[in-house]
């Protein structure tokens, strides 16, 4: 080989054809599909009627969007499209869904069941409702993040009128057991929500055969659009009365009011029917990906472990805890990486995930935690990259800790006393 | 949030990094912090007895960026003084030198406990009465 053959193939990077920074952040959100912006397209510029406006064509074209778009997203869960209320995102679904039902029930009881890893934007409307004279049950999950259906029945009382559990977890991507707690609150007759933003269009998801009677589900999850959003409201077996929580022009079926976003609808469609058509081959390759990614760490280190379980998981997650290497340094070494810690550090209450301290684990192994969260466009060479760095940062922090030291000469750290500050 | 140039520039070249033998007299051992507050540093110290200046230091530390920088920044600062001038250093000093905001000033202060443990520790082992620690506004003139 020539000289300069030799050269060119030392200096040839280990990892081609990757492009920097790399997103790998996709629980947080997703980019836009290239396909999804297509179709938004001209509801931006030509079809610019409001779907409202019942007596020209502007309105009628722009309704025809709405119509279709609807009929996307029903499709995707197994509903009608009569039961899709649109609304600006998951957080309004959620209150929306939540409030919307303890008001309209407020004389069959006062009692909401949820579980302690939801959103905030459910655990923060569970509050304000507390507030207002209504009693909350925070359920507690086990240790693989998974609530207990026999927990959620224990909890079920006489004045018991809404269950609220998430479908899968947007920081360990467990998924409940949802039928099971459908099943359940339809024999108990108690409506049950969940906020399923991450689930749909990753797994399968149906609202008939899941028993669920409201569903919360965002634009931008799905590599739609920001600021949109939808709840399904079942109209049937039971049928869903909702207290509107926005005032107006009785859109909506009266439960949200407001001037329909018809780029974004169009574009959540859109997304819906992407995600449809392409979840069984993406599944397969995102946890594939994943579970490749996730060999790689165990191999290459120890005191690594994945949180969650991994039997009842969304494809695209992985929540592993790089033990005695805190989250936010190990940020700050691969960054050209976007990932996320549970880390206290990277959050503005300096308290560590409240997710991974509800399965149990210590402070200080949530600490040291990264939420990966892999994507439509993340491809085997990202993860490559991605595991490789972060496997060089890891080994180098752990020659900086001093627990990593401690623990290799056989000390025990509960044992040490140390000087909380 | 954004690093200061000189954050960044310990934790990709941390300086000091190891490990003294805490059995010996010479080698005072500070650990401060706890593993579920996200921060523990372990600073060590190498101390002349006839002279009582630090001849070496070295550092371990659990913890975010400017944790890693602050005990980085110690054991620079440390080293070639005595033990009476390393106890004169105060954390608004590596406050003002790495340029930590706010939420990170605690990383600052659990460097000089590290320090003053390191010392406390060394001073134990020589049966040295422990000095009362120094005014921090009179640090904070010398700069």
């Amino acid at each position: 080989m020539s000289t300069a053959a030799v050269e060119l193939l030392e200096s040839t990077p280990v990892h081609t054809g990757v492009q920097l920074p790399i997103y790998m952040d996709n629980h947080a959100t997703t980019a836009l599909d290239p396909r999804v912006l297509e179709a938004m397209l001209p509801y931006m510029t030509k079809i610019y009627g409001n779907s409202a406006s019942r007596n020209h064509q502007f309105g009628w074209e722009a309704e025809q969007g709405v119509d279709k778009a609807r009929e996307q997203i029903a499709k995707l869960i197994g509903a009608t499209s009569k039961e899709i209320i649109f609304t600006s995102g998951a957080t309004e679904s959620n209150n929306l869904a939540i409030k919307g039902v303890a008001e309209m029930y407020r004389e069959k009881g006062n009692h909401i069941i949820t579980q302690v890893t939801e959103h905030k934007a459910t655990l923060d409307a569970c509050k304000r409702l507390e507030k207002n004279g209504y009693n909350v049950t925070y359920l507690p999950v086990q240790a693989d993040g998974l609530v207990s259906v026999d927990d959620v029945a224990k909890a079920i009382t006489d004045r018991t009128i809404l269950v609220s559990i998430m479908y899968a977890n947007n920081e360990i991507g467990t998924v409940n057991p949802i039928q099971a707690i459908g099943k359940l609150c339809h024999e108990k007759g108690v409506l049950f929500h969940t906020d399923a933003v991450q689930a749909v269009g990753k797994i399968p998801v149906n609202v008939l055969t899941d028993n669920i009677d409201m569903l919360s589900l965002s634009g931008h999850k799905v590599y739609g659009p920001k600021g949109v959003g939808a709840l399904y409201v079942r109209r049937r077996n039971p049928r869903v009365q909702l207290s509107a929580q926005i005032d107006g022009g009785g859109h909506e079926r009266g439960m949200r009011s407001g001037t329909l976003n018809v780029p974004g609808i169009v574009g959540l469609g859109e997304a819906c029917e992407l995600a449809m058509n392409e979840m069984e081959s993406e599944a397969k390759r995102l946890s594939g990906l994943r579970d490749y990614m996730k060999d790689k760490f165990l191999n290459a280190l120890d005191y690594t472990y994945v949180n969650g379980n991994m039997d009842h998981h969304l494809p695209n997650n992985l929540n592993i805890s790089f033990v005695y290497v805190e989250g936010e340094s190990l940020l700050m070494g691969i960054n050209d990486i976007a990932v996320s810690s549970g880390s206290a550090c990277t959050s503005a209450t300096l308290e560590p995930s409240y997710v991974l301290k509800a399965l149990g684990l210590g402070d200080d192994v949530a600490h040291s935690s990264i939420r990966f969260g892999l994507g439509r466009f993340n491809t085997r060479e990202e993860v490559d990259y991605v595991s490789d760095k972060l496997i060089d940062t890891v080994l180098k922090l752990r020659e900086l800790s001093p627990l990593y030291e401690m623990v290799k000469e056989g000390i025990d750290l509960e044992k040490v006393e140390w000087t909380a500050h | 949030m954004a690093y200061s140039d000189k954050v960044v520039d310990h934790y990709e070249n941390p300086r000091n990094v190891g490990t003294l033998d805490k059995s010996s007299d010479e080698v005072g051992t500070g650990l401060v912090g706890a593993p579920e507050c996200g921060d523990v540093m372990r600073l060590q110290i190498k101390v002349n007895p006839t002279t009582q200046v630090i001849e070496d230091a070295k550092f371990k530390t659990f913890g975010c960026g400017s944790a890693i920088a602050s005990s980085s920044l110690a054991t620079e600062w440390v080293k070639g003084k005595t033990v009476a001038e390393a106890l004169a250093i105060s954390n608004t000093e590596i406050v003002k030198e790495l340029a930590l905001p706010p939420v990170k000033i605690h990383c600052s202060v659990l460097a000089e406990d590290a320090i003053r443990a390191a010392i406390g520790d060394w001073k134990k082992k020589n049966n040295l009465a422990e000095q009362a620690a120094p005014q921090h506004d009179l640090v904070g003139a010398v700069n």
